[in-house]
């Protein structure tokens, strides 16, 4: 017997893993099948008719790099919150809640589970794509794709992580998803140059942090963007911090956990 | 010196709404001891278990787990403690063996396979270790959250209804277990809706009602204090100045409540002298029922089964 201290949120980390990997079927080649479905329709319908950034890029090209990371945000978000509302709901939560790990060891172990499903989808959302369209293995900027992976992914699993504690209910938790991320991430410039668009829906777009996730992400496959990388991956940090600090001091106050 | 209790619980207050769970409990359990918590549905039994494991927060008061103050050293708090919950819950991805894997990793505890075989067998578990926990009965995932409570070791366990809706044989050999660990020095606290349980195992007992403690006392005193000695008389009357030593009279004669003994002679000759022929006589045993129903003032101990 050997103990560890401090080591605890490793542990969770990798019951968090193992929770996904056991039900992979259902939480990485779903997902990897549903981006796929998209990847086919959209540009068979849309690959002729629509021109992104002056038509330098092939509509399909385009359209990979908004999937791939549209799939490691809503697999992040999917594995923080439906883990924390299934312990909830059955009352294993207890096991965790019993032990001396802290509100960051939680924090940490929750995110880090949620970064790694998100980025296995994609990864996988990646690969499968590249038979489609192989010239993208050629990225330009691969650092900085990985930097907006990494911080989007910590976003949306803290907000999971925010969703799943906050949730009493299935239905509200597919509230918090129908109504916030859904909408948030389509709307963001997944399917679309938002220079396409109406010069109100454009400024609108620029309030939504998701938009400047993907288009920071392409940035790094077709080294063209449209704001600068750089303020891309400024707002981006400056999200995932605050959403951060906020999750901390809900977990610190016991909110909802520990009533 | 100043010696640590396993528990102290000082004069700790929790409202829900405009409802007191807790009005201002205190008391302390000592090292090494078998301490019962009792007390009628709604008494605050879980809610004083739920603050001490840190599960919910006291408005006010303070808790310690050997000396450590479950808020500000939680840590330190939660290693010192197992807590057996009273809601059947498991984790359905998992083995007995992984479960129990987890719950040690969560501590920070890595190699304790020893300790888990060790408990596994104790459980009467090694057989169905690497078994999903889905697949077990209610008595066994029972079981595995008694494991659970222990793969830290710690010296203070708190087992929550641990015999709801098991069989005998099973308590029997939990008991057993407990026991055990109880004379390896762990003090063990424990709520129970089976009184004889309570009375067989617990050295000292706090009853609870509507929030407060009624009765603390060792098991031995609350049964002394309450009951005393009770007998059963079946005659026409009883003698003039035994009157007041009627605590009821029925079909079945008058129940008499004695000091000791020795009361039972002068009472034998009170009805001699009187000329009063003895139909029946009977020494009823005490038990902790009767010294609940007398404590609570009339409460029905709780229908055993039925979890809070």
């Amino acid at each position: 017997m050997i103990r560890v201290a401090g080591a605890g949120w490793l542990t969770l980390l990798y019951k968090e893993l193992l929770r996904f990997w056991k039900v992979a079927f259902q939480t990485i080649l779903a997902p990897v099948i549903t981006a796929l479905l998209y990847l086919l329709i959209f540009s068979h319908v849309l690959e002729s008719r629509v021109s992104v950034f002056g038509g330098q890029i092939a509509y399909t090209a385009f359209l990979v790099p908004g999937l791939v990371m549209m799939s490691v945000l809503q697999n992040a978000f999917a594995n923080t919150s439906s883990s924390l509302i299934q312990s909830k709901i059955t009352g294993n939560m207890i096991f965790i809640l019993l032990t001396p790990l802290s509100p960051a060891d939680f924090f940490a172990a929750y995110v880090l589970g949620a970064m790694a499903r998100g980025l296995v989808v994609g990864l996988g959302v990646f690969v499968v794509t590249l038979f489609f369209v192989p010239s993208l293995l050629a990225m330009p900027h691969p650092f900085w794709a990985l930097a907006f992976a990494l911080l989007g992914s910590a976003i949306l699993g803290t907000l999971g992580l925010v969703a799943g504690i906050w949730a009493e209910k299935f239905d509200q938790l597919a509230a918090f998803q129908n109504f916030l991320i859904t909408p948030l991430t389509f709307l963001s410039g997944v399917f679309y140059s938002i220079h396409s668009l109406p010069p109100f829906w454009q400024s609108l777009s620029h309030a939504n942090p998701f938009f400047y996730m993907i288009d920071g992400f392409r940035y790094g496959f077709f080294g063209l963007s449209d704001v600068p990388p750089a303020l891309s991956l400024g707002i981006v940090a400056g999200c995932a911090l605050l959403l951060s600090l906020l999750a901390l001091t809900l977990l610190r106050r016991g909110w909802k956990l520990r009533p | 010196m100043i010696v640590a209790l396993a528990v102290e619980i000082g004069n700790v207050v929790r409202c829900f709404g405009s409802v007191r769970a807790l009005a201002g409990v205190s008391l302390g359990v000592e090292e090494g001891e078998f301490f019962g918590l009792l007390g009628p549905n709604g008494a605050g039994k879980t809610t004083l278990i739920s603050i001490l494991a840190g599960l919910t927060r006291a408005d006010s008061g303070t808790v310690r787990v050997l000396g450590h103050d479950v808020i500000a050293d939680y840590r330190k708090a939660r290693r010192a403690l197992g807590v057996v919950p009273q809601e059947l819950v498991f984790d359905p991805f998992f083995s007995v063996r992984e479960t129990l894997q987890i719950q040690s990793g969560y501590f920070g505890i890595r190699h304790n396979d020893a300790w888990i075989d060790e408990i596994l067998h104790h459980l009467d578990l090694t057989a169905k270790a690497d078994a999903n926990m889905r697949s077990l009965s209610g008595g066994m995932k029972r079981r595995v959250l008694v494991g659970q409570a222990l793969v830290h070791k710690p010296p203070v366990i708190v087992l929550d209804e641990p015999t709801a809706g098991v069989d005998v044989e099973l308590r029997r050999s939990l008991w057993a277990f407990i026991r055990k660990l109880n004379r390896d020095g762990h003090t063990i606290i424990l709520t129970t809706h089976y009184l004889e349980e309570a009375e067989a195992l617990c050295g000292r007992i706090a009853m609870l009602k509507a929030g407060r403690v009624v009765a603390l006392d060792t098991t031995k005193n609350l049964l002394a204090r309450v009951a005393g000695l009770t007998v059963r008389l079946v005659a026409d009357r009883v003698p003039a100045a035994w009157q007041d030593r009627v605590t009821s009279r029925g079909a079945h004669g008058f129940v008499l409540g004695l000091d000791r003994y020795a009361d039972l002679e002068s009472l034998l000759a009170a009805l001699r002298g009187e000329d009063i022929r003895i139909d029946e006589l009977a020494l009823v045993e005490t038990d902790l029922e009767q010294v609940f129903l007398r404590i609570m003032g009339g409460a029905r101990p709780p229908a055993a089964g039925s979890p809070t």
